[in-house]
C-alpha cells in the first residue's frame, strides 16, 4: 500500500517538513520571543483549520463547535497537571485521547443529522459543554483554573518551558498537516469525499457512512485537544469563556474555507494568512475592533463567490499544481 | 402553601416571558418553513431591535411601546435587504450554504456593533404598573410583552391565512414551482417572507429590551434560545414555535426557584441536541419532518 | 439453476398507499430478469426494499442464502449486490476515475486503493468512458452519467446487479450500445435484475419477465408468455401507449 518510497517521493511530504523547519528555526535564531508568539498563534490556527478540514472539507459536514475539542483538551490537561500532578506529556496525551473518546460517543449521536441540522447541533454541543464546565466545581467553574509557576519547573522554568511548548505545538501542527495528507490519499479519505459528494449514493456504493463519519469526527478532535492542552498550560490560565469561544471555531471555518476546504494545504494557508492579517489588524488603531467584521466579510465573499477558496481557484488555473501538492 | 403559590407565580411569569421567546423563534421558523433557510442573522436582528428601542426612547423620546411599529417596519426593510445580500444567491443550494452566508453577515453586524458600543450593558427603564396576587407581583412589562406577543401572533395568523399576500407566501412555501405557474412573483414573496421573519426578530428584541438589560452580545444567547424553541416546536412551524417558547418559559419558571440559572442552560442545550436527533419534526410533530441535508 | 435472490412476500405501505403488496419471485444465477409495469407500479420501491434504502413492512429478502432484509445499504453492497439509479447520482466533484474507484473500494471485494484504481479504470473503459477518465463527473452528458452509473457498480464486481431504467433518456444509438454492454455483463457471469420501460429492449434482453401493477405481481415467465398474457395486456390497456408498444413488441 503506502511504503516509505512512495511517501518520500511526494512533494507534499517535503513541503510540510520545510514548513515545520521554518517554524522551528526562525524564532530560535536570536531567541526572538515576539516572533515565536506570533508563530505559535499561527501554528494553533493552522492546527485547528487543518483538523476541521477533515470533517468540513473531506466529509462535507460543517462543525460550528470545533472549538469544544480545543477547550476540553485544555481543561483535561490543566486539571491533570495542576490537581493530579502529572507531567505535561502524559496529561496532554491522555487529554487528547479522552476528548477523542468523548467525540466518538457524541459523534455517534449527532452525526445521524444531516447538513444544517448537524451544524446547529455542533453549536449546541459546544454551548452545553461550556455551560456544564461553568458549573463544574472541580474544574474551577466560572472562574477557571490558574496554574502556579512551580508547575513549569519540571520543564526547566517558565522561560524554557515556553520554548518547549512552542516546539511541541509546531510538531502538532506538522502532524496535523501530515494527517490531512495521509487521509486524503487513503481509502478512508476517498470514502469521506464520496460522503461529501452524495452521502446516500456513497452508502449504496458500500461506503460505511456511519462508521466513517464517527471516525473522522473523533480523529478531528485528537490533535486540537492536545494543542488546547499545550496552549492553555502555556497560558497558565483557563476559563470557560476562553476555552469554548465560538469565535475561534468561526475563525477555523473561515480560514479553512478561505484557503480552500477539501484541499490538503488550503486550510493551513488560509489559517496562516488570516492570522497574519488579524495580528496586523489588532495592532492597527483603526481596525482593532473590526476583527469579526473582517472575518464575516471574508466568509461572505467566499461563500457567495468562491466556495473553493484560494487553493480551489489556484487549482483551476493551474491543474498541474494540484497533482504536485495533493 | 406559600411555595405552591410561589411556584405558580414563577410558572405564570415563565409563561409570559416564554411567549416572547416564542415570538423570537417564530421569526426563524417562518423563514425556515418558507424557504429552507436557517437565518443566523437572527441574533443580530434581535440586538438591532433592542438597540433601536434604546435609541428611539433615549435620543428621540419616543414612548416605549410606540417604538414597536417603526421597529417592525425597519426590520422588514432590513430583512428584505439581507435577503438580497446573503440569501437570494443561495436559494437553490443546500441549506448549509445559506447557513454560512447568514452566519457571515451576523459576524459583520455583531462586529460593527461591538466596535461602536463595546460590551457595555444597556438598559431601558420601563415603569408599568404590574398585577399582584398576594405577595407576588407580575411585572407590568412582562404582562405587556405577553399581550403584545399574542397580538402580533394573531395578526400574523390573520395575515398568513386571510390576506392575498399572506396566502401567496404560504403557497410559495408549499410548492414554489406551482406558485410560479399560478403567477405568484416568488422571489418577491421570498424576500418579503424573509423580511417578515427578521421583523419578528427585531420586535422580539424590542420586547426583550423592555424586560431585561442587554449588550451587543446578548443576541447570541437569545438566538440559541430561539433555536432550542424552534427545534422543540418543529422547524417551519410558527405556531409550534410559539408553543415551544411558552414551554421553555414554563420550564424556566418551574426550575428557577430550585436550580441555578446556568444548569437550566445545560439542560436546554442537551434538550436541543436530543430533540434534533430523536424528533426532527419537533416534539409536536404536527407537520411532516423536513430533511435538512 | 440456483436462486441467487429470493423476494418473499415483500410489502411496503406509505400511509394509506400500498406501494408494494406481497410480492414474491426469484432471480436465478446468470439470468437477466426484467421487471416491468406501468408508472407507479412499485418497481423502484421494490429496488429500494431490496438494497436497504427502505425497510419492508413484511416479507424477506434473501441473497445467496443469507437474509439481508432491512440491512443498511452499505452492508448490502458489501454482500455483492449493487444498484444503479433512475435519476443518476454521480459524485459530481470527483472525476470519473475516482467515482469508479469508490465503487471498486467499497464493493464486494473491499479492495485496497491501488488495486481498486486498476479495477475502476477497467470498468470505465468497459462502458466506454475510457477517454473521459479524468473529467469531473458533473461535466458528463446525460448518456455519460448513465454510463458512469453503470461503470461504478461494475467496478464493485457484484454478483447481482440491479439496473433501474438505465436506458431512459438515451438516443437510439446509445441504447443499442448499452444493450450490448448489458449482454456482455451477463456473459461475464453477473446476474441482472433490471427495471425498464423500453419494451423492445427489455423483451429482447431478458430471459424472464416479472410484471408489477399497483404494487402487486401480475405475471411471471419468459417474455413471449408474458407478452401474450391477457391479464398483463389488460393492465397496460389502461395505458394506451404502452399497449401499443406491447403489440409492436409481439410483432
Amino acid at each position: 500500500m503506502l511504503d516509505a518510497g512512495t511517501i518520500l517521493r511526494r512533494p507534499f511530504f517535503w513541503i510540510v517538513a520545510a514548513i515545520i523547519a521554518a517554524f522551528a528555526i526562525t524564532p530560535s535564531i536570536g531567541q526572538n520571543v515576539e516572533l515565536r508568539e506570533d508563530l505559535l498563534l499561527a501554528a494553533v490556527y493552522i492546527t485547528l483549520a487543518s483538523n476541521l478540514n477533515l470533517i468540513l472539507g473531506y466529509a462535507g459536514y460543517v462543525n460550528f463547535g470545533s472549538i469544544v475539542f480545543f477547550g476540553l483538551g485544555g481543561y483535561f490537561t490543566v486539571y491533570f497537571v495542576s490537581v493530579l500532578r502529572w507531567n505535561l506529556v502524559a496529561a496532554s496525551l491522555v487529554g487528547g485521547i479522552a476528548v477523542s473518546v468523548l467525540a466518538f460517543v457524541f459523534g455517534l449521536g449527532i452525526l445521524r443529522l444531516r447538513g444544517a441540522y448537524f451544524a446547529l447541533a455542533t453549536i449546541g454541543v459546544n454551548e452545553a459543554v461550556q455551560a456544564f464546565v461553568t458549573n463544574f466545581g472541580p474544574w474551577g467553574g466560572g472562574t477557571g483554573i490558574y496554574l502556579s509557576t512551580e508547575l513549569f519547573m519540571p520543564l526547566g522554568g517558565p522561560a524554557k518551558a515556553l520554548w518547549i511548548i512552542y516546539y511541541a505545538l509546531v510538531g502538532i501542527m506538522g502532524l496535523s498537516l501530515y494527517l490531512s495528507f495521509f487521509i486524503k490519499i487513503s481509502k478512508f479519505g476517498l470514502g469521506l469525499l464520496a460522503i461529501s459528494g452524495n452521502e446516500d449514493a456513497a452508502a449504496i456504493l458500500g461506503v460505511p457512512t456511519p462508521r466513517y463519519k464517527a471516525m473522522v469526527y473523533c480523529i478531528s478532535a485528537f490533535l486540537p485537544a492536545i494543542a488546547g492542552g499545550l496552549y492553555f498550560f502555556k497560558s497558565a490560565f483557563i476559563q470557560p469563556s476562553d476555552a469554548f469561544d465560538l469565535n475561534l471555531s468561526t475563525e477555523a471555518i473561515v480560514t479553512a474555507m478561505l484557503g480552500g476546504q477539501g484541499t490538503v494545504i488550503g486550510p493551513a494557508l488560509g489559517a496562516y494568512l488570516y492570522e497574519e492579517l488579524r495580528g496586523w489588524l489588532l495592532t492597527s488603531d483603526t481596525f482593532a475592533n473590526f476583527q469579526l467584521v473582517i472575518s464575516g466579510a471574508l466568509l461572505l465573499v467566499i461563500v457567495l463567490f468562491a466556495p473553493g477558496g484560494l487553493m480551489g481557484w489556484l487549482y483551476r488555473q493551474w491543474p498541474t499544481l494540484k497533482k504536485v501538492l495533493e | 402553601m406559600t411555595t405552591m403559590i410561589g411556584l405558580f407565580a414563577s410558572l405564570v411569569d415563565g409563561l409570559l416571558v416564554g411567549s416572547v421567546y416564542g415570538l423570537a423563534a417564530m421569526g426563524i421558523s417562518l423563514i425556515w418553513g418558507v424557504m429552507d433557510v436557517i437565518n443566523l442573522t437572527h441574533g443580530a436582528m434581535i440586538v438591532a431591535g433592542m438597540f433601536s428601542l434604546y435609541l428611539l426612547v433615549d435620543t428621540l423620546g419616543v414612548p416605549v411601546y410606540l417604538t414597536l411599529p417603526p421597529i417592525f417596519i425597519g426590520g422588514l426593510i432590513v430583512g428584505i435587504a439581507l435577503y438580497w445580500i446573503a440569501v437570494h444567491h443561495m436559494i437553490g443550494q443546500p441549506p448549509l450554504m445559506s447557513l454560512l452566508s447568514t452566519f457571515a453577515v451576523n459576524l459583520v453586524l455583531i462586529g460593527l456593533g461591538t466596535a461602536k458600543w463595546g460590551t457595555v450593558l444597556f438598559n431601558v427603564p420601563v415603569s408599568l404598573p404590574g398585577a399582584s396576587i398576594g405577595r407576588y407581583t407580575f411585572p407590568g412589562t412582562h404582562i405587556a410583552a405577553a399581550l403584545l406577543t399574542a397580538a402580533i401572533a394573531f395578526l400574523l395568523y390573520l395575515f398568513l391565512f386571510h390576506t392575498r399576500p399572506g396566502k401567496a407566501v404560504r403557497a410559495v412555501s408549499g410548492n414554489r414551482e406551482a406558485a410560479e405557474l399560478v403567477g405568484i412573483p416568488t422571489t418577491r414573496m421570498l424576500a418579503f417572507a424573509f423580511g417578515l421573519g427578521v421583523a419578528l426578530a427585531c420586535v422580539s428584541g424590542m420586547l426583550i429590551g423592555t424586560l431585561f438589560p442587554f449588550t451587543v452580545l446578548s443576541g447570541d444567547a437569545y438566538q440559541l434560545k430561539s433555536f432550542v424553541v424552534t427545534v422543540l416546536g418543529g422547524l417551519g412551524n410558527p405556531a409550534g414555535a410559539l408553543i415551544g417558547g411558552i414551554a421553555i418559559g414554563l420550564f424556566e419558571g418551574l426550575t428557577a426557584p430550585f436550580i441555578p440559572v446556568n444548569w437550566t442552560l445545560v439542560f436546554e442545550f442537551v434538550l436541543f441536541v436530543v430533540v434534533l436527533i430523536a424528533f426532527p419534526g419537533g416534539l409536536l410533530s404536527l407537520r411532516l419532518p423536513r430533511r435538512a441535508g | 439453476m440456483t436462486a441467487l435472490l429470493v423476494i418473499d412476500n415483500l410489502s411496503k405501505r406509505f400511509g394509506g398507499l400500498a406501494a408494494v403488496q406481497d410480492v414474491s419471485f426469484e432471480v436465478k444465477e446468470c439470468e437477466i430478469l426484467g421487471l416491468i409495469g406501468p408508472n407507479g407500479a412499485g418497481k423502484s420501491t421494490l429496488f429500494n426494499l431490496i438494497n436497504g434504502v427502505l425497510k419492508p413492512d413484511t416479507g424477506r429478502v434473501v441473497f445467496r442464502g443469507a437474509d439481508i432484509t432491512g440491512l443498511a445499504p452499505y452492508l448490502v453492497a458489501h454482500s455483492g449486490l449493487a444498484r444503479t439509479h433512475q435519476i443518476v447520482q454521480p459524485l459530481g466533484a470527483m472525476t470519473v476515475r475516482d467515482n469508479c474507484t469508490v465503487g471498486a473500494c467499497f464493493g464486494r471485494e473491499n479492495l485496497p486503493l491501488s488495486q481498486a484504481r486498476q479495477v475502476a479504470e477497467q470498468a470505465a473503459v468497459f462502458v466506454g468512458l475510457g477517454d473521459r477518465l479524468d473529467m469531473p463527473a458533473s461535466q458528463l452528458t446525460v448518456a455519460g452519467k448513465k454510463r458512469l452509473e453503470l461503470a461504478r457498480v461494475l467496478a464493485a464486481q457484484p454478483t447481482l446487479l440491479l439496473l433501474d431504467e438505465v436506458l431512459a433518456g438515451l438516443n437510439p444509438t446509445e441504447i443499442e450500445r448499452m444493450i450490448e454492454v448489458i449482454r456482455n455483463i451477463c456473459e461475464s457471469g453477473m446476474t441482472i435484475l433490471m427495471i425498464e420501460h423500453l419494451m423492445q429492449a427489455i423483451m429482447t434482453l431478458s430471459h424472464r419477465i416479472v410484471v408489477l401493477n399497483t404494487g402487486q405481481k401480475l405475471a411471471e415467465g419468459p417474455p413471449s408468455k408474458v407478452a401474450n398474457d391477457p391479464v398483463v395486456i389488460e393492465a397496460y390497456l389502461g395505458d394506451p401507449d404502452l399497449a401499443a408498444e406491447f403489440v409492436g413488441a409481439l410483432a
